[in-house]
């Protein structure tokens, strides 16, 4: 049978049941339509949480106290551990790959300014740290570089902590607590907005030693380091682990790399869009019962019909042929409306709320067509068989 | 042309066997005009079937051209039953929502004619069968005996060399009936192989050759040669 003449036969007995076969078609379109927003949601998201990371720069090596196994435990537990200290960031600078170092304590405590009071976070860091998270201060000036170890009590203001306590007043030069300590107001940071949640400009920050001190703490959270941009990852990881295994004696900390860290992410936000995709793909699963109801009911009334074209030279598989067709057209038919359905939500969705991030990636709608189509052959491969294994005179005395 | 030898056909039936072919001993030549005639459940449509290669034999030989059938594989069958057998139903068989033309065609399009040269043939058949007028209809604005031109047209379309019918006439009236059998003869006279199954007496004396079956058996064979003009 030549195709034109296939898909000619095909599209006709579609055709004679106009509001049956449309309905099935529905049925993957649904499916198809759910699995293509959902995933483009998923995927949205992903693009959206990556691009937030990587807002700080790709060129971010984070080092923890601590040594973390691939399992996400961590050893510290079993042995000794010495803590991160403001001399490892210190030494750490000397490295030729380093742009810039900086040490990190975070805590909470009540700040007081302008007979105002507001529970903060507070960051103790160091001078650098505007230009390693590329967060710029928006007046004044970021903390100074003091001796590292006797700093000088002054103090840089979140945009929302400066909006709180000090309203549109300039703060620069201003005294205010924090934890029951006086310090001085040098500057205020721009507008930074949230992260994941986290407020970013609810934050005030303090010299390092000074939140070591305040914190009771005896080692810094993290030390992250800035390095130059064209050197190789690796080699920024083997000169740090080299420096602070030889100042430590042994390997107690764990070095974060920001593409590990993306792919970490980028795992669990793969995982989190497959799922959603199966749940996009139970609705493609009642579409396909759908297309198994239809396709059994048809060849039962065409039972007569195939025992004719059976008597007139059709071959066990032209019949077969003839009713996969019929299910793979319908459900590849119902798989570009539910494309169409899908992605045409997609956009009606990003320009209702802007803020949820879809992303509908080619790759998607090609994979989703191929899964219809594949789903009707699926469904009509017992129905087919059936039709096919008929017997041709019994199949003609069926009128 | 066609050679049955010993042919039997049984049916199981709950823990009984039907035997609707009993020993069938038949031979065909090209160009005969035979008719079937026997009770209801005498084995006549069984008969036509097992020539038809619609059916199969539980024991015995069949020969079609001097080819053994019994030992075609199911892509030789189709293919033989495509090209060389045509059959005409009592129920017509019309497929509802394709044109006449488009039943006629329905053999070559399988056989995977190109569109130019079925529509030649097609052409050619509506003209025989005078239904040119008719061959944008679908088979529901078609009369009975139109229908049954439209199955006569589509059976012979691949010219086979043997046309068979089952009680071609059983649903139509007395003058569409005549029609479809003058049809057949003509048929006939061009050199088919000619084979019908009828309850019609006046139509079995037409024929050359008159087959009575009783039980799956053939319990007379006459040819009256006189009948032909
Ligand atoms: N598929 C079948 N199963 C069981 N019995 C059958 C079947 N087909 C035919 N028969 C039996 O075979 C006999 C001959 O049937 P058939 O050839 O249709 O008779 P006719 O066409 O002469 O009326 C009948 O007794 C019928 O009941
Ligand atoms: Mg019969």
């Amino acid at each position: 049978m030549l195709t034109r003449d296939f898909l000619s036969l095909t599209g006709r007995s579609l055709l004679t049941h106009k509001l049956r076969s449309f309905l099935t078609m529905l049925g993957i379109s649904v499916g198809i339509a759910a699995v293509i927003i959902l995933t483009s949601i998923g995927e949205g998201l992903h693009k959206f949480i990556l691009s937030e990371f990587t807002q700080f720069g790709t060129t971010l090596v984070g080092i923890n106290p601590g040594k973390t196994d691939t399992m996400g435990m961590s050893m510290g537990v079993f042995g000794t551990e010495r803590p991160l200290s403001i001399e490892d960031a210190q030494a750490m600078k000397r490295l030729s790959f380093v742009k810039s170092v900086v040490g990190l304590i975070q805590g909470n405590a009540e700040v007081e300014g302008n007979n105002r009071t507001r529970r903060t976070t507070v960051y103790g860091t160091g001078t650098e740290f505007p230009d390693v998270f590329s967060m710029p201060v928006q007046r004044g000036q970021f903390l100074p570089s003091d001796n590292p170890f006797q700093p000088r009590a002054l103090a840089v203001l979140g945009s929302k902590v400066k909006q709180e306590l000090f309203g549109n007043d300039n703060p620069v030069g201003q005294r205010i607590r924090i934890g029951g300590d006086r310090y001085r107001v040098v500057g205020v940071m721009a507008s930074k907005g949230q992260v994941l949640g986290f407020d970013l400009d609810d934050t005030v920050y303090i010299p390092l030693a000074r939140g070591l001190e305040m914190f009771n703490r005896e080692g810094l959270m993290e030390i992250d380091v800035l390095y130059h941009e064209g050197t190789r990852e690796d080699t920024v990881v083997e000169g740090i682990k080299r420096l602070l295994t030889a100042r430590h004696g042994r390997e107690d900390f764990t070095i974060t790399t920001q593409q590990q860290m993306m792919d970490v992410l980028g795992n669990i936000l793969d995982i989190i869009t497959f799922a959603v995709a199966a749940i996009g793909a139970i609705s493609l699963l009642v579409g396909a019962i759908g297309i198994i109801t239809i396709m059994t009911i048809s060849v039962s009334e065409r039972t007569a019909e195939i025992g004719l074209i059976r008597a007139l030279g059709a071959r066990h598989g032209q019949v077969m042929m003839l009713f996969l067709g019929e299910a793979v057209v319908l459900s590849a038919l119902g798989g570009c409306v539910g494309l169409v359905f899908g992605i045409g939500l997609g956009q009606f969705l990003t320009l209702v709320i802007p803020a949820l991030p879809v992303h509908t990636p080619w790759s998607y709608v090609v994979i989703a067509e191929i899964s219809a189509a594949l789903i009707g052959l699926v469904a009509g491969v017992l129905p087919a068989r059936r039709a096919a294994r008929l017997d041709p005179v019994e199949a003609l005395r069926n009128e | 042309m066609i050679k049955l030898e010993q042919i039997h056909r049984d049916f199981q039936v709950g823990d009984q066997t039907v035997h609707a072919l009993d020993d069938i001993n038949l031979e065909i030549t090209q160009g005969e005009y035979l008719s079937v005639m026997g009770p209801s459940g005498s084995g006549k449509s069984t008969l036509l079937n097992l020539i038809g290669m619609l059916d199969h034999a539980t024991s015995g030989i069949y020969t079609l051209n001097g080819q053994n059938v019994t030992q075609m594989d199911e892509h030789q069958e189709a293919e033989t039953r495509n090209r060389h057998i045509g059959f005409v139903f009592q129920a017509f068989h019309l497929i509802p929502r394709l044109t006449a033309a488009e039943n006629i065609e329905l053999p070559l399009v399988l056989a995977g004619m190109s569109p130019a040269e079925r529509y030649q043939r097609v052409e050619q058949a509506l003209k025989a069968m005078n239904l040119i007028e008719r061959a944008h209809h679908k088979p529901d604005q078609l009369s009975g005996g139109q229908r049954q031109r439209v199955a006569i047209a589509r059976a012979t379309i691949t010219e086979p060399a043997v046309l068979l019918a089952d009680e071609p006439t059983g649903n139509l009236d007395q003058k569409s009936g005549q029609d479809v059998i003058d049809t057949l003869e003509t048929l006939n006279k061009k050199g088919i192989t000619l084979i019908v199954v009828t309850h019609d007496h006046h139509l079995g004396d037409r024929s050359h050759r008159s087959l009575k079956m009783v039980d799956g058996r053939i319990v007379s064979d006459r040819s009256h040669v006189q009948a032909e003009t």
